[in-house]
């Protein structure tokens, strides 16, 4: 089952048991969520496509003690409404719930105006944004379970494509994958595919996160022996460096990276393309791995 | 209403800092709504049965701390301490921080949509809470400001009553035109009113209405201290020390 699949099902099953669920989708998913708008017509809304007031709208459900569920594209559920997921959340600490689909190019063919490669890395500059980045469906279902009713302001980015195993994940927490002495391969979400195929053959550890804020600092302090650190990222490349940095200071510690580079990725095609652009790719992961372990 | 002006002029003074002309310009609304409208309760601000008053033009925050001050929401005294570090009275209200504040504003454009969210909200949980949101005609240049008056209409949000203090800081940037026809196209009842006759204020905030209901107040800037008055080099300026002295003498 795909992930947005999962997200109906998963809603769809909250919302008999748990009266304080809203969903406010911005004009996408509506075909989907029909058995929703049809049994619970008062707490499905299908908003319209005004993403800054639907973020603010959402904001006030939330003071009236709901919890909203707001679903878009994800460069307009974030970076169009950044000020109102700041402010009117963040800064209000009021507890929402935001799932993203297209995360970074999973549009491919669709263009730069609808990549968003940069949502981990903006929405970790909102104090007590939780971010959660699940790679299988049912990884979502359980995490979205355990967190949707935090009291804080919660993103979920749905990607479409999957690992190939789901993991028991808690919210917060890393899981330790595989365990190694010459280096720590720290797998945000759906690198975590190409990272396992890569390490086959590999003396090295494997952190799978898929909650990267909070950011589990202990896990990564508790696994990473050598000092040496590839940093797996599906999005903009860099945006967990800090933590890890943080998390094993005052360690000296060798970082690399694979993720998305900071340009417009301006060509179409599918997502597999750019991710052999990029270097999200099982022989890029290795190559990096090898020159950090052995340079 | 002299005696919040002072108080809301001191407050300025003290702190170099606020937007006096603004406070002024809202200052009898939000009298008549907090001392007659509002079914609310100083003493229990969080109360569930409340009614819900957001500030969406949030830089008016003055007018609306010496209001919940005379109401007994918090003390006069806290007034002195406003935009200082150590105090909980912002520039900008908070709703972490002071009891009666409800929606942490200053960023325009960002009232409203919450205050329709909150008036949504209350429909859906069938509660019978009422919604009142002031935004300004500046504010009124903010997109949000009419997506959410799209949504508040589309959802016949009849329990949600938004007034307009249009005291044409606008004029300079941007024509607004005429926000009565644009609110009554948005699909909202309109009404018009003096902004500073309080009767009038009392009168119009009373009639009832099977829609969103927007009142646009024709208010000035500054009201009641001539050198303020309409003068947009006070929007943001605090007095100085002979200022201070001729605008207490004309207030008492």
């Amino acid at each position: 089952m795909s992930m947005r699949k999962q997200f109906v099902e998963t809603i769809e099953s909250i919302l008999p048991k748990d009266e304080r669920l809203v969903l406010v989708l911005g004009d996408i998913g509506v075909f989907g969520f029909r058995k929703a708008f049809a049994a619970y017509p008062d707490r499905v809304y299908n908003i319209g496509i005004l993403e800054q007031s639907t973020i603010g709208m959402s904001a006030g459900l939330a003071m009236t003690g709901l919890i909203p569920v707001v679903h878009t594209i994800a460069p307009f559920l974030v970076e169009r409404s950044y000020e109102q997921l700041k402010l009117d959340f963040g800064y209000q600490k009021l507890g929402g719930n935001f799932v993203s689909v297209g995360g970074s190019y999973d549009y491919a063919a669709l263009g730069c105006t609808h990549h968003c490669p940069s949502d981990v890395g903006i929405l970790k500059n909102i104090p007590g944004m939780e971010i959660i980045l699940p790679g299988t469906a049912e990884e979502f279902d359980s995490l979205f379970r355990q967190a949707y009713a935090s009291g804080g302001p919660t993103y979920f980015r749905l990607s479409e494509r999957e690992n190939p195993v789901s993991y028991e994940v808690k919210f917060g927490k890393a899981n330790v994958i595989k365990r190694g002495k010459l280096a720590t391969v720290v797998a945000v979400s759906t690198t975590l595919k190409p990272v396992m195929e890569a390490v086959m053959d590999l003396d090295v550890t494997v952190i799978y996160y898929t909650t990267v804020a909070p950011f589990d600092t202990q896990t990564l302090r508790e696994n990473c022996p050598s000092g040496k650190v590839l940093l797996c990222e599906p999005y903009y490349t860099g945006a967990l460096a800090a933590d890890i940095m943080g998390a094993l200071k005052p360690k000296p510690i060798s970082l690399d990276f694979v993720g998305v580079p900071n340009e417009f990725l301006d060509k179409y095609g599918k997502a597999e393309e750019h991710d052999k652009y990029v270097g999200l790719t099982k022989k890029n992961i290795k190559d990096k791995l090898e020159k950090l372990i052995y340079a | 209403m002299k005696h919040m002006k002072k108080k809301i002029v001191e407050a300025a003074a003290i702190a170099k800092e606020g937007h006096i002309p603004s406070a002024f310009s809202v200052l009898d609304i939000l009298w008549v709504l907090y001392d007659r409208i509002l079914k609310i309760n100083p003493k229990d601000p969080k109360r569930e049965d409340r009614d819900i008053f957001i500030l969406s033009k949030g830089h008016a925050s003055l007018g609306l701390y010496a209001v919940l001050a005379e109401k007994g929401f918090f003390d006069n005294k806290h007034l002195e301490k406003f935009g200082h570090y150590e105090g909980f009275l912002g520039g900008h209200p908070d709703r972490n921080k002071i009891p009666g504040v409800e929606a942490s504003t200053g960023s325009l454009g960002h009232g409203f949509p919450m205050a329709v969210g909150v008036a949504l909200g209350m429909k859906i949980k069938k509660r019978g809470n009422r919604t009142f949101v002031i935004i300004g005609d500046g504010e009124a240049n903010e997109g949000t400001i009419w997506e959410s008056a799209m949504i508040a209409a589309h959802h016949n949000l009849s329990n949600l009553t938004c007034i307009v203090d249009h005291n044409h800081s606008t004029d300079r940037a941007l024509d607004v035109g005429s926000l009565i026809d644009k609110f009554k196209s948005f699909g909202w009842a309109t009404h018009t009113m003096d902004g500073h006759d309080q009767e009038e204020i009392y009168k119009v905030l009373t009639v009832k209405s099977d829609k969103p209901k927007a009142i646009i107040a024709d208010t000035i800037k500054g009201k009641g201290v001539k050198m303020m008055e309409n003068n947009p080099a006070w929007h943001h300026k605090s007095p100085t020390e002979e200022e201070f002295k001729e605008i207490l003498g004309e207030l008492l």
